[in-house]
């Protein structure tokens, strides 16, 4: 039991270790703002734009999404590092992260929104449109903001899964939880480290699913 | 007799749907403060000829004048068009997440934009016209069928339109919320509104109706007043649908 304790719960270790995991803390904590704000906005312009159905765009949104839903982010994370220099572009992997999640979470956050806005009665439109609305304004103060509480229940998940995913740029060492986790480990030989990242993780993602679930309750309401 | 100006004309309008031909050649002239009912059997083109006169739907062919604009022209402002016809649905088409006045002042904020006080004032007197100026705060999901339907006429109102269209206003009421309804469409009627009327309301049609058009395969089969639409009609279908509406179940057809 004693040996139980050294290995997952050493004071001594944690202690020496604390600044740097808080430091991935505060790494993580960038990494998932920057990805939620990249993946959510992208995915609601790119869905209103959609709505305008210009047949050449559209052919665009879509091949955006497709390709986004299909790729593991770790592979578009790995190639936007790795292999954009490649092109004689050189970004962070600060940036190849947010983009590598972000741009996915945009693509599967584009099919929400617009299966919502293909979800609302065309008799919404028409009443707009009746009584003098153009399209964009029926889009923006009629469709959208019921499409958008129609989208939560089917984005909440879906945000959450991938903003974890932030533990992925540790491949591409961002000193993020999981890479300092690890480091610390190897240089102490000793589990400690990751089981306070752990922790770490809980208290970023715990508000957030707690947050989401409070999204789904206030404003989910099917119409 | 004086003749009021005419306020809609209707020139030889066709629509069709792919193959299917939904009005074919609908000829119509319309004066002001005159109250049109049309009457026909479901897909007759009823619904259709209410919706391209306010260009939900394009005509095929054809030439409709509203106040001697031609809207069916090429590059006519649609939105600006539209704001002078109002159109009531079967469905209310209520905005789910705005309350009463929110439904009521939104085309006047964005459309005319009108400043938020100015706006909220209408609205209210408008709420207020339809007997709900105690429901200015409520959400479409707490009013009944035939209070959400009097919003929807206050909201068609309040951009005080020329002519006012209504598809089957009634039709998805229950029986004790239509007198409500109709109320208000008679309250229109004696303010002096033009008013084009798709219903299956008999009562209504004959005792607020100053002409009764038949429609039936995408034509006008047959028009009058109601006194001699209702007693003796002229075409032989006319009397079969008449036949059927009157002596089936009221208000359904």
């Amino acid at each position: 039991m004693r040996g139980l304790g050294e290995t997952f719960f050493n004071g001594a270790v944690i202690a020496k270790y604390l600044p740097a995991l808080l430091g991935g803390f505060r790494v993580t904590l960038a990494l998932a703002a920057a990805v939620v704000t990249l993946g959510i906005f992208l995915g609601l312009a790119l869905a209103m734009a959609r709505a305008f159905r210009i047949r050449a765009l559209n052919w665009l949104i879509v091949a955006f999404v497709d390709v986004f839903r299909t790729l593991p982010q770790l592979v578009v994370m790995v190639f936007l590092y790795f292999g954009l220099p490649y092109a004689g572009l050189t970004i962070s992997a600060f940036l190849a992260a947010v983009l590598g999640l972000g741009l996915v979470l945009a693509a599967f956050a584009e099919e929400a929104f617009w299966a919502a806005i293909t979800a609302i009665p065309r008799g919404q439109w028409e009443a707009a449109r009746s009584t003098g609305l153009s399209f964009a304004q029926a889009l923006a103060s009629v469709v959208m903001p019921q499409a958008i509480r129609v989208a939560i229940p089917l984005l909440t998940n879906r945000t959450i899964a991938i903003t974890k995913g932030t533990a992925l740029a540790s491949v591409i060492s961002v000193p993020e939880i999981l890479d300092q986790a690890q480091s610390a480990m190897s240089l102490s030989a000793n589990a400690s480290p990751l089981v306070v990242g752990g922790a770490l993780y809980l208290a970023i993602f715990a508000p957030f699913v707690a947050f989401s679930r409070w999204l789904e309750r206030r404003f989910g309401w099917i119409i | 007799m004086m003749e009021a100006r005419v306020l809609l004309e209707v020139d030889d309008l066709h629509k069709s749907f792919g193959a299917t031909e939904v009005l074919r050649g609908i000829t119509l002239r319309v004066r002001a403060k005159e109250v049109i009912i049309l009457i026909g059997p479901s897909g007759s083109g009823k619904s259709t000829l209410l919706r391209c006169i306010n260009r939900l739907e394009e005509p095929t062919r054809g030439r409709i004048r509203v106040d001697g604009v031609e809207i069916t022209e090429r590059g006519v402002d649609l939105n600006h068009v539209r704001r002078h016809i109002g159109m009531v649905f079967q469905a209310f088409n209520l905005y789910p997440h705005l309350t009463a006045l929110g439904n009521v002042t939104l085309a006047l904020r964005k459309v005319i934009r009108m400043s938020r006080p100015e706006a909220e004032a209408r609205g209210r007197r408008m709420l207020e016209h339809v007997g709900l100026s105690d429901k200015v705060d409520a959400r479409p999901s707490e009013l009944s069928g035939g209070q959400q339907q009097r919003v929807a006429i206050a909201r068609a109102l309040a951009l005080e339109p020329k002519l006012m269209l209504f598809d089957e206003p009634t039709s998805a009421l229950d029986p004790e919320l239509v007198g409500g309804v109709l109320r208000v469409m008679r309250d229109l009627r004696e303010e002096g509104m033009t008013m084009i009327v798709v219903t299956h309301e008999m009562s209504f049609a004959r005792d607020a109706g100053d002409r009764v058009l038949f429609m039936d395969g995408g034509e006008i089969l047959d028009e009058g007043p109601p006194a001699t639409m209702f007693r003796d009609p002229a075409h032989p279908r006319t009397r079969e649908f008449l036949r059927r509406i009157l002596h089936g179940a009221p208000g359904g057809a």
